[in-house]
């Protein structure tokens, strides 16, 4: 009878539930995302057999081979590069876009607003990518009949189709919706009467938004640039479509070693490095907003 | 009007996040082969071009598949992950729910190649069924996100009311729980089914020989003559995905408002 009311009370017991109710979403996550993951951490440090599949036998050429041949470490720097680039220029262009509609959309509105940013990234990504490269920013695109039409420039231009640019630019579409949205929720939480304190302090508009406003969101300009900083450094598509094979990123090189020279091992040494680099990133970025943070108290 | 350059700014920004789905239908029904400006006539041509294509049908059929099982699945998964950690508290939450939702951060290729290593190493023969394995592992964490709110704004004493009144947890969770989150679980399907259509990566990389629409219309448009046929696919496509998102806004409000909560605003 005990060890029934114990078993009962243990099956009753919230922990239990939870676990219970979790575990179904929780194994197919470690089957089939944490299990892999594994794998291809322990593929990077195996050898790539003469066919498809990998030679048990453990070394660390492949992570030798990433960390020093140029073009593994141009491919890795730009992406890099890029996503620097498209971070900053996504995260400052949507702080605006988020402030607006936190602070001067009125609350009923604010979520049809939201719905009308979102609307334009569920949409195909492979067709808005294409739309960039072959209407607006081609040989005869939009941008370059337009810059012909009011007479600045006699001839279309070459340089804005083909290269990074035009990557950071169809990037930094993409990702819109990342970086305002946690913005928008950070401004969102910001008690509006710190900021009339502000103002009857004498500060100015201007000043009270960087030393109350700014601060105060930099929860989710952090959000923001982490949310669009990683998944930017692997995608695929944008450096596929608009780089025409000429301007790499890392996820395209993998898709070279894994799928067409059928180097798994090497292609998992160059998944696990940009991760590992980009983890280090994130943590040295969060590190820093720490200290900076801290410091404005 | 306090600050009129901010909207005229967002205005902008909005222009610029909506041209290319502007520009998209506009040369869809342009007779010209040019994808270019001045434009032509209109015309309808290219979607009668596009529906010449057997292949076109193959891979509607199989993106139609891999997108209702998987939104099916993954919301499955995501009522369990979203009751369970809205509802219970228990040790190891934080890391079970980091390593749910880490694929809406993780790069798609990233995701794509681990499955893809597996499935080589066990033998599993690629198909439609390893890339639902897929897109469900993306879809959920979409679909966690949307139904943590719903969850969330339930009231507990409904629950408790219920349980007084000698209902067991499961005709509750039937009778009292699931019609409050209904509409959440219905927003959460049709977000996961435009993802699931859209998807690109996971499809080509784990897809074989099965090529889905999105596969199709990236190998089209290394032909220029195919271009134009793919526009007015893709305005299909596109205005599919606008319907379905706004019956899902639609649903997602009216589930706010059933269970009398405060509307936050947006999907994530």
């Amino acid at each position: 009878m005990a060890a029934y009311s114990l078993f009962d009370r243990v099956r009753r017991s919230e922990a239990a539930s939870g676990v219970a109710l979790i575990s179904p979403t929780a194994l197919y996550a470690i089957l089939l995302l944490a299990a892999p993951l594994a794998t291809v951490l322990i593929y990077s440090v195996m050898t790539d057999g003469p066919s498809v599949g990998v030679v048990w036998q453990l070394n660390f050429d492949n992570y030798a081979k990433v960390w020093t041949e140029p073009i593994y470490r141009a491919v890795m720097l730009r992406s890099l590069l890029v996503s620097f680039a498209v971070t900053a220029v996504t995260v400052i262009l949507a702080y605006p876009v988020a402030y607006f509609v936190s602070f001067n959309v009125p609350a009923s509105k604010k979520s049809l607003w939201l719905f009308l940013i979102t609307i334009p990234f569920w949409t195909s990504y492979v067709i808005r990518v294409f739309i960039w490269k072959g209407i607006i920013l081609g040989y005869n695109g939009v941008i370059n009949q337009v810059l012909m039409g009011i007479g600045l420039t006699s001839e279309p231009l070459q340089a804005i189709n083909y290269n990074v640019g035009a990557i950071i630019i169809t990037l930094a579409h993409a990702y819109a919706p990342f970086a305002i949205l946690p913005i928008f929720v950070s401004l969102e939480k910001i008690d509006r009467s710190l900021l009339e304190a502000g103002l009857d302090l004498g500060e100015n508009r201007f000043l009270t938004f960087l030393r109350v406003t700014l601060p105060l969101s930099m929860a989710g300009v952090i959000a923001a640039v982490m949310i669009v900083f990683i998944p930017t450094v692997g995608d695929y598509v944008t450096p596929t479509l608009i780089g025409g094979g000429k301007v790499n990123m890392i996820a395209n090189q993998i898709q070279v070693e894994m799928l067409k020279q059928h180097r798994m091992a090497l292609g998992s040494a160059i998944a696990v490095s940009a991760m590992l680099i980009v983890c280090v990133i994130c943590l040295v970025f969060l590190f820093l907003n720490r200290r900076f943070l801290g410091a404005q108290k | 009007m306090k600050f009129p350059v901010l909207r005229v700014y967002t205005v902008i920004y909005l222009i610029f996040l909506y041209a290319p789905i502007v520009l998209l239908p506009v040369f869809a029904f342009n007779s010209s082969k040019v994808i270019a400006f001045p434009l032509e006539s209109f015309s309808t041509r290219w979607f009668a071009e596009m529906l010449t294509d057997d292949l076109l049908f193959r891979a509607a059929k199989a993106t139609l598949i891999i997108a209702v099982s998987s939104s099916i699945l993954a919301t499955c998964l995501g009522v369990l992950a979203a009751r369970a950690s809205t509802r219970f508290r228990f040790p190891g939450k934080g890391g079970v729910m980091g390593l749910i939702m880490l694929p809406m951060i993780l790069p798609d290729i990233i995701v794509a190649m681990s499955l893809l290593v597996v499935l080589l190493a066990i033998g599993i023969n690629l198909s439609l069924l390893t890339v639902i394995l897929g897109h469900v592992l993306i879809c959920t964490p979409f679909s966690v996100a949307i139904l943590t709110s719903a969850f969330q704004s339930l009231d507990n004493s409904l629950e408790e009311a219920a349980y007084d009144l000698g209902e067991t947890p499961l005709s509750t969770f039937r009778l009292v729980i699931l019609p409050l989150v209904m509409p959440g679980i219905v927003s959460s399907l049709l977000i996961c089914f435009t993802i699931s259509i859209d998807e690109y990566v996971i499809a080509s990389f784990l897809g074989g020989n099965q090529t889905v629409l999105s596969v199709y219309i990236f190998g089209q448009f290394r032909f220029p003559a195919k271009v134009p046929a793919m526009l007015a696919l893709g305005t299909i496509l596109v205005a599919l995905s606008i319907a379905l998102l706004t019956i899902a806004e639609y649903f997602r409000r009216r589930g706010i408002a059933k269970t009398g909560a405060k509307d936050t605003g947006g999907f994530l």
